[in-house]
């Protein structure tokens, strides 16, 4: 089963990134937990690191499995997450305000971080066996819908709304991707347009409308999140070129920024390494990005080539959904910045995630 | 991945077999980079103009982080009386407080500070350094509620005093102290566990919350939400340009269903009872809505030493006070109802064909059953003679109750109890309101795992023995009897309106059900209490009496001797209070006008000794006042 072909063609640049975006991201959180105490929560950064070591354990073991099992076994994947989100509802602990955790064991784990893989694997099973000329139709796309509108619901309830956008994201991304018939994708359009403002005006509630609006534009919430965007801003902008120096952040240090390991932690890296450190981190995500392309454009078979790009969204939305938001450009939605925010799940399953890139490009040659 | 294998990469994609439509996608991967890199370039784009171009500006604002965040505290909903009485407002607190990083040099600065306030520069320097792990731009909190003269030392020496602060803060003022203090409750600094709570998910440490009564239930309404400003500072820590602001919102008012000057009334009745060293309880309620008129529990506490924090000693003798203050006794605790059961047992020996309105029996003062004697009340004078049920009631003879409980049994009259709402919570809006007990035969195996003794019945048929009620479930059994069967849930809240006057809430009637009686039956009870009161050997005809108003009541005295052992506070007192503690409680239920009832009032005196003497001639007093207060209106 195990071929040497596989060795050769393992793909080191991708595998060589991913450390270093996850080294970048150890230096950032140790930064974050330590700076302005004197004792410093080193808890937090050994407990990253053991995550790292379970993420990077999960990656290898991915390597092994063929990725084409995955078709297979997408059915029950999907149930089995979305059991695990009504779980959550039901039995879920709550942490920075969503119901959004299980325990299991000495672990706690989010199910929204694996719905986001879950969808992927599911959406590309399903365009890589209903083929399409012209692009799929309506009635073709409401299956799809639907596999994706149910575990965004169970998110959308937690209410874990950063996570339920992303997941809406990635599936539009890669049904796009797969194509939408001319007057179907002029039809969703027309009707989005219609339904938004229906449902703005009769069904929102006054103070739902103001989260909304407040999520458009911080600055309405001048308390919270519009005073986090403008600290935010300083603390990147007085990075300038060159930063002010490894634990020399004072914007991290005296507590000015929110969050500042998990959602804020690119201001934390901007401002103790200027302009050349945050372009240098944007470049390293830049370039996941084209391996992750790279390794779509490669792939011989549908479905591999539908879960490559389907990572890569995913990827891609977090860092410029992450660092649009810190430097004040999109909305304030709690989105972790992949590899470098600090929390398990979501490293685990980027992991897992590049694993699957890694997967797809060492099988590229290999046939049934 | 070397060059040349990317070389060969179009090279071999091409020569080797793939899906079909395969090439399609390939083109949209390109056109995805180019997307991919466009939306790259407008982030770096972004970052340089941060960096670099607003760079040195940026870095400015970070070294003298020069904009903060302060918070403006709302103002705490008002709570009046019915009639729109103000009970509780909230008067302006000047709080000093100093902010480190300003604060510069810190030690000289507090040295000047401790000379215009009189403080020693020690404990202040204490405040300082058990925080010191906090933010540097966190202003400390050195002294409370400093006054208008402190306030205008500081002001006119600021410029000695850098980093201090003087911040104003709305707190709380009970207007009339103790009025009401059980019901209203108090507020109180939140504690490190209230905080994890969802219930307090907007509240920061330092915030005051009701901690019991409306203060707490009604928190939500009452805590208004809290504004706050974006403010440029300068090097001295003092406001020179405010950037943005959000106004505090404040909280809602309540109107409380209690009459200010009758539950002023009942508070001074009770504080009489309290200079003989007696506790006590008066709840008052509109039958008809089941809206509560008085809830006064002695002895009382005033909420507004939690205002200003109170000392280790206040806390003290607060806390070890035999009479416990900070129960409120009309919901929290459970007496024996005594003489006031009767009623329960006169409805189920009714209902249940025992005795009818003619059944007459003998009382000769003491009935023998099982072993030992049981006796009347009226033993020593040689009992009653023959009644029937409205004499007995009226005369509250123990001897007919006795025989009327040996025919029903403990379950049947069990029934009957819980029936009419004794025994379980009223549902009243208030917290940890006590259910009180109706003992059964199943509750005594369970409990104590023995059997029932049929002995005990007749203990159970006046009231005493395991029987366990709160003077509020004691009060919606009378108001139920005077309307005619229909029970209300006793309600403490009127009205809220919004801080604009608006009406967010207004209560209604709910009817929770009816008395397990016929009319024809509740007429007979009715009689009996009437003539408790009007009759002339009615047990309250000498202390209950008024000759304009016709009042229907029941006393009752509840034992206390046999129940002594397990008061373990009570046995440590002293032999005077032993004198005291040894008497019987005192109760007197009622209500008036007797035909078309108005006000019913149920009054409790701890160790009271007579519910004649010692309870009625309250609830007469209450009774008097309101109505005829409602003759003047």
């Amino acid at each position: 089963m195990f071929d040497r072909r596989l060795a050769q063609h393992f793909d080191w640049i991708l595998f060589g990134l991913s450390l270093v975006v996850a080294g970048i991201g150890l230096v950032a959180l140790y930064s974050a937990v330590t700076a302005g105490t004197q004792t410093g929560d080193k808890a937090l950064f050994n407990k990253q690191l053991m995550w790292y070591g379970i993420g990077l354990s999960v990656m290898v073991v991915s390597f092994f499995v063929d990725y084409k099992y995955l078709d297979k076994f997408a059915p029950a994947i999907y149930v089995g997450t979305v059991v695990l989100l009504v779980l959550v509802r039901f039995f879920g602990v709550v942490g920075g305000g969503a119901r959004s955790w299980l325990f299991l064991g000495p672990f706690n784990i989010q199910p929204s971080e694996i719905a986001k893989l879950t969808v992927i694997i599911i959406l590309a099973r399903y365009y890589s066996r209903v083929p399409t000329a012209n692009g799929y139709t309506l009635r073709e796309l409401i299956k799809p819908i639907l596999m994706t509108v149910a575990p965004f619901a169970l998110i959308s309830l937690q209410p874990d709304l950063g996570t339920a956008i992303l997941l809406g994201l990635i599936a539009v991304a890669m049904t796009v991707f797969a194509g939408i018939e001319r007057r179907t994708f002029l039809a969703l359009g027309i009707s989005c347009a219609l339904i938004v403002p229906i449902v703005w005006s009769f069904f929102l509630r006054d103070y739902q409308k103001q989260r909304v609006l407040t999520l458009l534009n911080p600055d309405r919430d001048p308390l919270g999140a519009g005073y986090n965007i403008i600290q935010s801003k300083i603390a990147i902008g007085s990075g300038m070129l060159l930063g002010k120096g490894f634990l020399k952040g004072t914007q991290n240090a005296l507590s000015f920024l929110p969050e500042q390991h998990t959602d804020f932690i690119f201001s934390v890296l901007a401002e103790e390494w200027g302009l050349l450190g945050s372009a240098a981190v944007l470049a390293v995500f830049f370039f996941l990005i084209i391996c992750g392309l790279r390794i779509a454009y490669g792939c011989r078979d549908i479905f591999g080539m539908m879960i490559a790009v389907g990572v890569t969204a995913m990827l891609f939305w977090q860092v410029i959904i992450n660092v649009g938001m810190v430097m004040g450009l999109m909305p304030v939605v709690g989105v972790p910045l992949p590899f470098v925010s600090y929390g398990g799940s979501s490293i685990v399953m980027m992991m897992l995630g590049l694993g699957l890139l890694i997967n797809i490009r060492m099988r590229r040659f290999m046939f049934e | 991945m070397s060059i040349k294998n990317i070389s060969n990469f179009s090279f071999r994609l091409s020569s080797i077999l793939q899906a079909p439509g395969i090439d399609r996608y390939r083109q949209r991967i390109l056109f995805v980079m180019l997307a991919v890199s466009g939306v790259f370039m407008i982030l770096l784009g972004r970052l340089f103009y941060l960096q670099i171009i607003q760079g040195e500006n940026l870095r400015r604002q970070s070294e003298i982080n020069s904009i903060r965040l302060q918070y403006i505290a709302p103002t705490r909903g008002l709570i009046f009386d019915r009639n729109g009485q103000l009970l509780v407002d909230d008067r302006p607190s000047f709080d000093l407080a100093v902010v480190r990083k300003d604060a510069k040099p810190l030690e000289r600065t507090i040295e000047n500070l401790s000379r215009y306030i009189g403080e020693p520069a020690e404990t202040l320097m204490e405040k300082i350094s058990e925080r010191k792990g906090g933010s540097p731009y966190q202003p400390i909190l050195l002294r409370k509620d400093i006054g208008r003269d402190l306030v205008a030392v500081v002001e006119t020496h600021k410029y000695d005093l850098p980093g201090i602060n003087v911040q104003v803060k709305p707190i709380r003022n009970y207007i009339d102290g103790k009025l009401a203090a059980h019901l209203i409750g108090y507020l109180s600094e939140i504690s490190a566990k209230e905080l994890g709570k969802e219930k307090y998910s907007t509240n920061r440490a330092g915030d005051f919350i009701g901690k019991v009564g409306v203060e707490k239930v009604y928190e939500s309404f009452l805590r208004g939400e809290r504004g706050g400003r974006q403010v440029e500072v300068n090097a001295l820590g003092r406001v020179v340009r405010v950037l943005n602001s959000v106004p505090p919102k404040p909280g809602d008012n309540i109107y409380l269903t209690i009459d200010e000057a009758l539950q002023e009334k009942a508070e001074e009745l009770l504080a009489e009872k309290l200079l003989e060293g007696k506790a006590g309880a008066i709840a008052a309620m509109d039958p008809q809505t089941g809206e509560i008129l008085v809830m006064a529990s002695s002895p009382a506490f005033d909420p507004n030493i939690f205002v200003s924090g109170l000392s280790d000693e206040q806390y003290t003798s607060l806390i070890t006070n035999p009479q416990k203050p900070f129960r409120n006794k009309v919901i929290q605790d459970t007496y024996p109802p005594a003489s006031v059961y009767k009623i329960v047992t006169a409805i189920a020996g009714l209902e249940e064909g025992i005795v009818d309105a003619e059944t007459e029996f003998n009382c000769t003062g003491s009935l023998f059953f099982g072993d030992r004697s049981f006796r009347c009340w009226r033993w020593k004078r040689g009992g009653h003679g023959n009644l029937n049920v409205v004499q007995a009631l009226a005369q509250s003879c123990d001897v007919y109750f006795y025989k009327v409980g040996i025919e029903l049994g403990v379950d049947r009259i069990a029934w009957y109890a819980t029936a009419c709402g004794l025994g379980e919570q009223t549902g009243i809006d208030l917290d940890n309101e006590s259910s009180g007990l109706i003992p059964t035969s199943a509750w005594k195996k369970r409990r104590f795992n023995e059997v029932w003794q049929q002995g005990e019945t007749l203990s159970i048929a006046i009231g005493q023995g395991y029987n366990l009620v709160s003077p509020l479930q004691a009060l919606s059994l009378t108001a139920a009897v005077a309307n005619d069967g229909d029970r209300y849930k006793p309600q403490i809240i009127h009205t809220i309106k919004s801080a604009e006057g608006e009406v967010l809430y207004r209560s209604e009637p709910v009817h929770l059900g009816r008395l397990p009686v016929s009319q024809k039956n509740l007429d007979l009870i009715k009689t009996g209490l009437r003539e408790v009161v009007a009759g002339a050997h009615g047990t309250a005809h000498d202390y209950a009496y008024l000759p304009e108003i016709e009042i229907s009541g029941k006393t009752g005295s509840a034992q206390v001797v046999g129940r002594k052992k397990s008061d373990e506070e009570e046995t440590a007192s002293e032999n005077k209070d032993d004198e005291i503690t040894r008497k019987d409680h005192a109760w007197f239920v009622a209500y008036a006008p007797s035909d078309q009832p108005r006000i019913a009032v149920a009054v409790f005196v701890s160790h009271g000794e007579h519910g004649s003497s010692g309870a009625a001639p309250i609830a007469k007093e209450i009774i008097r006042v309101y109505l005829e207060q409602g003759e003047d209106g």
